[in-house]
């Protein structure tokens, strides 16, 4: 993953080379340095809070290891974030004992939840897994049919009512059909949705209930997809999806862009809902396992 | 509410600002570090916080701030006055198509997500109930269904969409102007496929639709959500496209949307329009002053006294500024009063707009202005005698249990409105003095004390 990121970051990370070295390689460690890590940070969308613990937090450990060079600081750094990233078992998708695993997928509008399912029913159909998709986004205008060219691509089997629908009633067929089917793993797809819309978090809160329903320790995970472009508002769109129903990991997508996706730090910090997967592109192969150390190195490059 | 995280931040500054009476230099600095930190929290890019704060410190430690007897209204007056600057001081209008049967084209542009196929169908929308005639045209041929989507929400808003599947983006765009001068279509809205600011290939696409149709306007659409990227997407764009206009999107969410801010600075375009929310009439015009008013807590009045123009009587309303300004308020008023707002519709709406009210927010509540406990209040009044109504003090008890008698309420119900009556009157006093530039004395209800 490690070089996908690098591929994807290196323009940032050319527009940003000069000021980093400058950083990292001046040798003694300075407030001055401190001073300007917590504006890297803050650049990268990690948020004020967030960059002034890891500052904090950095001093203390150069402190106790003491390190007089900001090349060692770096690495010291970069061992902090990853190691606030979470453990292995942390960032693997749960696998139920036995299938069907049922994944559901939410987030706002826009940060990619049909273009990540269809990646994942890529990466899975590759493993020679059976693949159902529910097409729970029964609001927006031809999401059916957006799910349903990605059904074709990739060769997985479509659950799907009609737009205007109730989506836990889509979902509630789809489970059905999963293990009746016999399917390995079923995907459903969810209308974007802002975390401040009540109504459509009760919804939210209906279709986790349906599937538990029917599998009862499903889903094995929900995800909350989440744009790397996206600031502070990260943070309250995690705890208000929190609060509404078990949020299991984050899939940030867009990682491919200029954006840095720093706010994932603070949310972890915050609710503790680590990062379990990355997008870095609108092809299908485009979707990877999060890397905490590959992650901590792309922020700071 | 539109920014209300970042205005609360200020508010809370400012508060502990006005404690102090007379600002040294170093008050101002610490006011001016929360402001830092509460434009940073709100996404705005820290290199426009930097110069931001950096002119509004010139501006701050100035003579009239450190000698004013308001030092907090003075500096939330420049910070004010520098944000309006910052956002583009007078609304923005899309540029009006040529004279002829030449429409005018108007590309949509912007990252995966952002929001640009809803936002083209709105603006179209939008264009054709100020009387124009516009065609929208598919031109995301990338992302799946993204056609069918433009078909549906223009089918649904019944405005014409021309599409001719997965074709060249630029065949598409030339064949559209061409249509659109057949059906005497006077805009053209080409919405274009999600990309990277940093893709080469796509981005060169943009260029030659743009060369194709040279348009009357090159939108940007940004998601209100973003963070510190924001300035690298709109830098890019301008500087590949030259954006004439960006429109901010998902604004009906929490974010406190520091990115307009940001764009607004890197690019110099203006943000034109505010989209919030999925519903296709959830579109409107971008106004710098009343936003700036609203990061500031200061309530959106302009909104509020266009709405009240619209409902409320002006000779009466005259009369009732008189009275406040008298403190001569009496319950017939109040009556007539409480008629008018229900007219204009949901109350909590028409709150939010008032300034101060997400700092008295806690206090209004105890006087719960429901929807329902209005019909109550009316149908009490509306029991009181004339004489009553004009001078309440004289309701004793036994007047009160006629009154609920009468009204199908309680003693207690009346005691609590009559309590009202007096709370409020005590607030219109504030209002009269806010009126009349006596900040100071309006402790509690003016956000910036």
């Amino acid at each position: 993953m490690f070089n996908f990121l690098k591929k994807g970051l290196q323009k940032t990370r050319e527009a940003l080379k000069n000021k980093f070295e400058d950083l990292f390689v001046k040798g003694e460690i300075t407030e001055e340095f401190y001073d300007e890590l917590e504006e890297i940070l803050i650049s990268a969308d990690v948020g004020v809070e967030t960059s002034l613990r890891i500052n904090s937090m950095l001093r203390e450990k150069v402190k106790d290891s003491k390190i007089k060079e900001t090349e060692a600081a770096k690495s010291l750094l970069k061992e902090l974030i990853a190691e606030m990233m979470g453990s292995k078992e942390d960032i693997t998708l749960r696998v139920p004992v036995s299938p069907p695993a049922v994944y559901l997928l939410l987030g706002v509008n826009g940060v990619g939840k049909t273009t990540t399912i269809a990646k994942m029913a890529y990466s899975f159909s590759k493993e020679g897994k059976k693949v159902l998709l529910a097409a729970g986004d029964t609001f927006r205008a031809a999401a059916i049919e957006q799910l349903e060219h990605w059904a074709e691509v990739t060769g997985a089997g479509v659950i799907k009512h009609q737009t205007g629908g109730d989506p836990s009633a889509v979902i509630f067929d789809a489970v059905n059909a999963a293990v009746s089917r016999e399917a390995d793993v079923l995907l459903c797809d969810t209308a974007g949705r802002l975390h401040t819309k009540k109504n459509l978090i009760e919804e939210v809160k209906k279709i986790y209930r349906v599937i538990g329903k029917v599998v009862p320790d499903a889903p094995h995970e929900t995800l909350l997809v989440l744009d790397a472009t996206t600031g502070q508002n990260g943070i309250a769109q995690a705890k208000l999806f929190q609060e509404a129903i078990p949020v299991s990991g984050i899939v940030l997508t867009k990682l491919d862009g200029t954006a840095r996706g720093g706010i994932v730090i603070a949310v972890k910090e915050l609710t503790g809902i680590p990062v379990k997967m990355i997008g870095v592109g609108e092809k299908k192969e485009d979707l990877h396992p999060f890397n905490p150390a590959a992650f901590a190195e792309a922020l700071l490059a | 509410m539109l920014f209300s995280g970042l205005s609360e931040k200020l508010q809370e500054t400012f508060r502990k600002l006005r404690k102090k009476g007379k600002l040294s230099e170093k008050d101002v600095d610490l006011a001016l570090r929360e402001v830092r930190l509460a434009l940073l929290e709100a996404d705005v890019n820290y290199k426009v916080v930097k110069d931001f704060v950096a002119s509004l410190k010139n501006r701050a430690v100035g003579a009239d701030v450190l000698q004013s007897l308001t030092p907090g209204q003075t500096v939330v007056k420049i910070v004010h006055e520098e944000l309006v600057k910052l956002m583009g001081e007078t609304q923005s209008k899309i540029a009006a198509p040529g004279h002829g049967n030449s429409p005018g084209a108007i590309m949509l542009v912007g990252l995966q997500g952002s929001g640009k196929t809803t936002t083209a169908a709105k603006l179209a929308l939008y264009l054709k109930k100020n009387g124009s005639n516009p065609l929208l045209v598919a031109g995301d041929v990338y992302r799946p269904a993204a056609i069918e989507q433009l078909e549906i929400l223009g089918q649904g808003a019944g405005i014409p969409v021309f599409s001719i599947g997965k074709d060249d983006p630029v065949k598409i765009a030339g064949q559209a102007l061409q249509e659109a001068e057949r059906n005497g279509n006077n805009y053209v809205l080409i919405d274009t496929a999600g990309r990277l600011h940093i893709d080469e290939e796509l981005m060169g696409e943009l260029q030659r639709i743009k060369e194709r149709v040279v348009p009357l306007e090159i939108l940007l659409v940004v998601d209100a959500m973003t963070g510190q990227d924001a300035v690298n997407v709109a830098r890019s764009f301008h500087e590949r496209l030259g954006l004439t206009g960006i429109i901010l999107t998902k604004l009906d969410g929490d974010t406190r949307g520091g990115a307009a801010l940001s764009v607004r600075q890197v690019t110099g375009c203006p943000v034109k329009f505010a989209a919030f929310g999925e519903k296709i009439e959830a579109f409107e015009p971008f106004f710098p002053d009343r936003m700036a008013s609203r990061i500031l807590g200061m309530g959106d009045v302009l909104s509020l006294i266009e709405k009240a123009q619209e409902f409320v009587d002006q000779e009466k309303s005259r009369e009732l500024q008189k009275k406040l300004r008298n403190q001569s308020l009496t319950l017939e008023d109040f009556l007539e009063q409480l008629q008018q707002v229900k007219k204009m519709g949901p109350l909590e709406n028409l709150l939010e707009m008032v300034p101060g009210f997400n700092t008295m927010g806690k206090n209004l509540k105890n006087l719960s202005l429901d929807e329902k406990q209005l019909y109550r209040v009316e149908a009490m009044i509306k029991s009181m005698t004339r004489e009553e109504r004009q001078q309440p003090e004289i309701i004793n008890s036994s007047r009160k249990r006629r009154i609920a008698l009468g009204s199908g309420t309680s003693v207690q119900d009346v005691n609590r409105l009559l309590k009202q009556f007096e709370q409020m009157k005590k607030l219109f006093k504030q209002f009269g003095a806010l009126e009349k530039g006596r900040f100071r004395k309006k402790r509690g209800l003016f956000p910036f004390k």
